[in-house]
């Protein structure tokens, strides 16, 4: 007897889940659904005519981590609205496995997509095969390297720019000299992120030292917190960051401490925190590159704009920035647009006191994409 | 190495082990049950998205954390379901438990993405005694929970060691058939462990969300629940060696960001300048250590591993 009646308990139970999970279906506002029915598909096989264009985004993770994927599908709203193509997007699509190329596969045949835009570097081999496979599709892949000459181009920004302006306004704020910069992985593109920032700092503060963790994530909350908290122990009062999680800059406002965030302006999470972060802004790249397939005239390319094309950019500052710091930021901002001076410029010493950029010189785009070390003033292993 | 980061390296060792510590003391209930449950990842999961959206809704801390327990209990009802009344194989059960709950939690979950937490846990600052220097802080200036852990910890060792409910659970875990001719009921015996087990996965789920990183996004409990999974037999299968391979764990886990930013010396080698990828080993480097030194320990006597672990029952099949 005793059974049965748990039995039923438990079916009831099974039951009351399935409904929970129903009923959280109804409020979902802007986001369209993966495969999505905007597209009218008449002949499948037939390829859009050339002046209509359908721009398919595949993200790496979902539009509203606040971060990196978010930043995109900012891009791709303002794309949009300011090209009047059809957009489409699916999210959390792996790196490996199938999943990229099915998703892609099924924009191309079924939703006449006939620009597809990748997020995330490891889908760039899947990528230049799809290209060699659909030569009337155009494919742009940011932050990857490969391309051919007709239909496959990359692009990414000049991140280390907004960088150094941000380590402008984290040395001007940090009281004890020390700040600490919570790192992803040990690549070039972290790595010159860390060094520009560092520079920035020391422009306006030359006692500062910057404490590196590496984390070895894009995205766990407890782990980045946690780093943060560390860094923040040891004797740092302002937190920078390279992940895709808001979890620093919360661990930076209980300690009373101070924020960088990244990705995109995130003063929400921790308003007494948060001083400025180096922001993403895709959306007039992907606006270029749907007009110019609109107009027949798209020639891919390797894409590495700058604070000159808006693709990156600073978040407003935080209200106690000194005055004559943020007309500095502003006066450097203003060199970096217009291309008169950029950050990698000597003398810069590596962290055991080698000159790597001669008095005057300015590090050209090769090593600055291969950059293996860290600048002096940098505390921490550059290798990982 | 100055002492607020010295407690601090001991303070999130708490934490972290209070995480994994929660989560697998639900497992050993119910391994202890003889009911193998891998879906603790996925429990754990379902339990930080909805403990993070009650929070959102009441503004209570309390009301997420119970709510994520109840829907941990409710998750692991289904593999009770699956497992103990259906006797479908544990294994398969518990995995789909996993890729399943990971993925209802993103469907749950997909509008609070990245949200602002509206409600977290604060540390408890017990008056008087959190002031202590150097313990203050690490034994009395943490957030509820890892009291509500300890207190759990204590009762599960209390329940099972010490009643008749303990017993006739454990039993079962060594033996189904005997337990079921002794009169009593298996199936609620084995589905009450799962359950309850579920509601501390859950639990520790929020305590994820609701504290050590405050907001949702998938992904978030990031394997954590395997670890929890690999503590029991860590622990062999008694709370108290478990709460210790808990703290132990946690501690690998907060000393690698630490290592990094202690500005000592350790051999002519600047530590900080030691590969993290090296520190990054440390946590399975003691965990393969501290298994060999077990089953060294064990190699004359019998497996600590309840007999009837991963074993469904089924009366005619006796």
């Amino acid at each position: 007897m005793a059974k049965k009646l748990l039995l039923k308990l438990l079916v009831v139970l099974a039951a009351l889940t399935l409904i929970a999970v129903g009923c959280g279906n109804d409020d979902d506002d802007a986001a369209p659904e993966p495969e999505a029915t905007q597209a009218p598909a008449p002949e499948p096989t037939e390829a859009p005519m050339d002046d209509e264009v359908i721009a398919a985004f595949v993200f790496v993770g979902p539009v509203g981590d606040a971060g990196w994927t978010w930043a995109h599908d900012q891009g791709r709203r303002l794309a949009e609205d300011r090209t009047g193509a059809t957009t489409l997007f699916v999210e959390n699509v792996p790196e490996d496995g199938p999943d990229f190329r099915n998703v892609v596969v099924d924009f191309i045949e079924d939703e006449n997509a006939n620009v597809i835009f990748a997020t995330s570097f490891g889908y760039m081999d899947a990528m230049e095969e799809l290209a060699g496979e659909y030569p009337d599709v155009v494919f742009e892949h940011a932050s990857g390297y490969k391309m051919n000459d007709t239909n496959f181009g990359n692009f990414f920004g000049r991140m280390y720019q907004p960088r150094y302006l941000s380590g402008m306004a984290a040395g001007a704020l940090t009281e004890t000299n020390e700040i600490g910069y919570v790192a992803a992985f040990p690549i070039p593109e972290v790595l010159r992120g860390i060094n520009a920032f560092t520079l920035g700092a020391q422009r306006t503060n030359p006692d500062v030292e910057v404490h590196v963790t590496w984390t070895f994530t894009w995205f766990d909350p407890a782990v980045e917190g946690d780093s943060a908290a560390a860094l923040l122990e040891a004797g740092a009062d302002v937190i920078a960051m390279h992940q895709d999680s808001t979890a620093p800059g919360l661990a930076a406002q209980d300690a009373g401490a101070r924020w960088v965030s990244y990705n995109s302006d995130m003063s929400a999470f921790a308003p007494d925190a948060f001083i400025t972060a180096p922001v993403w802004n895709w959306g007039p790249y992907y606006a270029r590159i749907i007009d110019a397939v609109a107009a027949g005239t798209y020639a891919p390319g390797a894409y590495w704009g700058g604070m000159d094309d808006g693709i990156v950019a600073l978040a407003p500052l935080a209200a106690d920035v000194p005055a004559d710091v943020a007309a500095e930021i502003d006066e450097v901002a203003a060199q970096l647009t217009d291309g008169s001076w950029d950050v990698f410029t000597g003398e810069i010493r590596d962290q055991d006191g080698n000159v790597v950029v001669a008095e005057g010189e300015t590090m050209e785009d090769g090593p600055m994409l291969g950059m293996e070390f860290f600048v002096e003033g940098v505390v921490g292993s550059a290798t990982g | 190495m100055s002492e607020a980061a010295i407690v601090g390296l001991f303070v999130a060792t708490v934490q972290f082990g209070t995480l994994v510590f929660l989560a697998a003391l639900g497992e050993l209930i119910a391994e202890r049950a003889g009911v193998l449950n891998l879906g603790v990842e996925g429990m754990m999961t379902m339990g930080a998205v909805s403990g993070f959206m009650v929070g959102l809704e009441t503004g209570s801390p309390w009301a997420a954390f119970i709510a994520a327990a109840a829907v941990g209990a409710l998750v692991g009802g289904l593999h009770a379901l699956v497992s103990v009344v259906l006797g479908a194989d544990q294994v398969v059960s518990g995995l789909a438990l996993t890729i399943g709950g990971l993925g209802l939690a993103a469907y749950v979950g997909r509008n609070v993405v990245g949200e602002r937490p509206e409600t977290k846990f604060t540390d408890l600052g017990i008056v008087g005694l959190a002031d202590i220097p150097w313990f203050g802080d690490i034994f009395f200036n943490q957030p509820p929970v890892v009291y509500v852990a300890v207190l759990l910890g204590l009762a599960v060792w209390f329940v099972l060691t010490r009643t008749r409910w303990g017993l006739a659970l454990r039993a079962v875990g060594e033996s189904a058939p005997t337990t079921d001719a002794v009169g009593h009921s298996v199936m609620a015996l084995r589905s009450g462990a799962v359950m309850v087990g579920g509601a501390f996965a859950g639990a520790g789920g929020a305590f994820l969300s609701l504290y050590m990183a405050p907001g949702w996004t998938e992904g978030m409990v990031a394997g954590r629940g395997w670890i929890a999974v690999a503590l029991v037999i860590f622990g062999a299968w008694r709370p108290g060696r478990l709460a210790l391979g808990a703290l132990l764990f946690g501690f690998t886990l907060a000393l690698q960001p630490r290592l990094q930013s202690f500005d000592i010396e350790f051999l002519g080698v600047d530590v900080n300048r030691i590969s993290p990828a090296l520190l990054g080993i440390l946590p399975f480097v003691l965990t393969v250590v501290v298994l060999v030194i077990i089953s060294w320990r064990f190699r004359h006597r019998p497996s600590p591993a309840p007999a009837a672990l991963g074993l469904p029952y089924r009366r005619e099949e006796r």
